[in-house]
């Protein structure tokens, strides 16, 4: 039985998409058989962040309404091996579909798959309970400000009262020059607030913006300070025991210290 | 706002970021409302009046976050400041 950790925040627009995208083919490449289901039914967006929009035939409510099989719905990632997107639909709503049928279909993904993992829509409606319906693991991005990590409170509290203990926390946009010149909350202010465990800190990074223009997740360019960060995540979730990056320090060093420690070789 | 510079050692945005979202956790995890809080503040008039004539006015009640005497955890804190203006000598005491 594979594992399905959903990927939420509460706010929108904190990452959770380009998390979903990242972690994901991270998985892939590190061997481990991956399927990516967007729950953002309405406005999806994993599939062009994944650059798989042109090849998109089925979607996650056709599947739920009996339309095709799942198999039928899942899009092939060509470049990975072992990489799969479920894509959300987008021309319906987020009640189109029910948690009890989005429990059987990740059930149904875990499988088959090493991973199965969810994009959570915004907010905490009916979206979120669907997204988190069949979950066993539950990652919560947020940004260093007041009101994304306000949010990302609120949903752990959630999370704990359905049952997905223990949710990690991934802390994405962090700005170095803005932590050092005292106008931005540190990665110790966040878990001293939040109380859970870190799982990651992804620096703010164009690279993000450049990937996604291509379609092409950061976690497989070496030049990313973001996507270090992603690779150090995904070996943490597989068990590592990867440092945390010396984000006090400038980029320069950054990356050095990163391929110190021999991380980001492999393309 | 001084509540907050009361708080933080510094002026720096995020210190200021850290403490207003530390008070507004407390309120949302907890799930109180300023009713809830006006309730125990007359429970607690209600209570205390026995024993001391207090300026009922003058009452605060909030709640914030304090660290633990034993391990320095921060736990949530009810604090009240109830200003007496009379002990009541009934023999109670
Ligand atoms: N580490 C980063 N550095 C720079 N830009 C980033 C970073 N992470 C995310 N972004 C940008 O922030 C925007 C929002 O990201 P994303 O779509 O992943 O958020 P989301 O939480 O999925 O949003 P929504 O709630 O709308 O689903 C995107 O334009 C993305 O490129
Ligand atoms: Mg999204």
């Amino acid at each position: 039985m594979g594992e399905v950790i959903v990927i939420t925040s509460g706010k929108g627009g904190v990452g959770k998409t380009t998390t979903t995208a990242n972690i994901g083919t991270g998985f892939s490449l590190e061997g481990k058989s991956t399927v990516l289901v967007d729950a953002d039914i309405g406005l999806r967006n994993l599939d062009v962040v994944m650059g798989l929009e042109n090849r998109i035939v089925y979607d996650l409510v056709d599947v739920v309404d009996g339309v095709c099989r799942l198999r039928q719905a899942l899009i092939k990632d060509k470049r990975y091996s072992n990489l799969y997107l479920l894509p959300a639909a987008q021309t319906k709503d987020k009640n189109a579909v029910t948690p009890q049928q989005m429990q059987e279909l990740t059930s149904e993904l875990a499988k088959e798959f090493d991973y199965v993992i969810v994009d959570c829509p915004a907010g905490i409606e009916q979206g979120f309970k669907n997204a988190i319906a069949g979950a066993n693991k539950a990652i919560v991005v947020t940004t260093p400000e007041v009101s994304a990590v306000r949010d990302a409170d609120r949903i752990i509290g959630l999370l704990e009262a359905n049952g997905l203990r223990n949710p990690q926390l991934v802390i994405n946009r962090l700005r170095v020059d803005m932590v050092k010149r005292g106008d931005m909350m540190n990665i110790d202010d966040m878990i001293d607030i939040l109380a859970i465990e870190l799982l990651g800190v992804v620096p703010d990074d164009e690279h993000i913006i450049v990937s996604t223009n291509r379609g092409e997740p950061a976690v497989t360019n070496n030049d990313s300070i973001a996507g270090q960060a992603y690779r150090n995540i995904v070996k943490r979730i597989l068990g590592e025991d990867v440092p945390f990056m010396n984000l006090e320090s400038d980029q320069g060093f950054m990356s050095k210290l990163a391929k110190m420690f021999g991380f980001g070789k492999k393309k | 706002m001084d509540l907050f510079k009361m708080f933080s050692k510094s002026d720096n945005s995020k210190d200021i970021a850290k403490e207003r979202l530390k008070l507004v956790l407390i309120h949302d995890r907890a799930n109180v409302s300023p009713q809830f809080l006006e309730m125990i503040k007359s429970e607690i008039i209600g209570v205390i009046s026995d024993y001391m004539e207090i300026d009922e006015a003058g009452l605060e009640i909030k709640l914030t976050r304090t660290k633990r005497d034993v391990d320095d955890t921060s736990v949530p804190a009810l604090v009240a400041n109830i200003p007496i203006k009379k002990m009541k000598d009934n023999g109670k005491f």
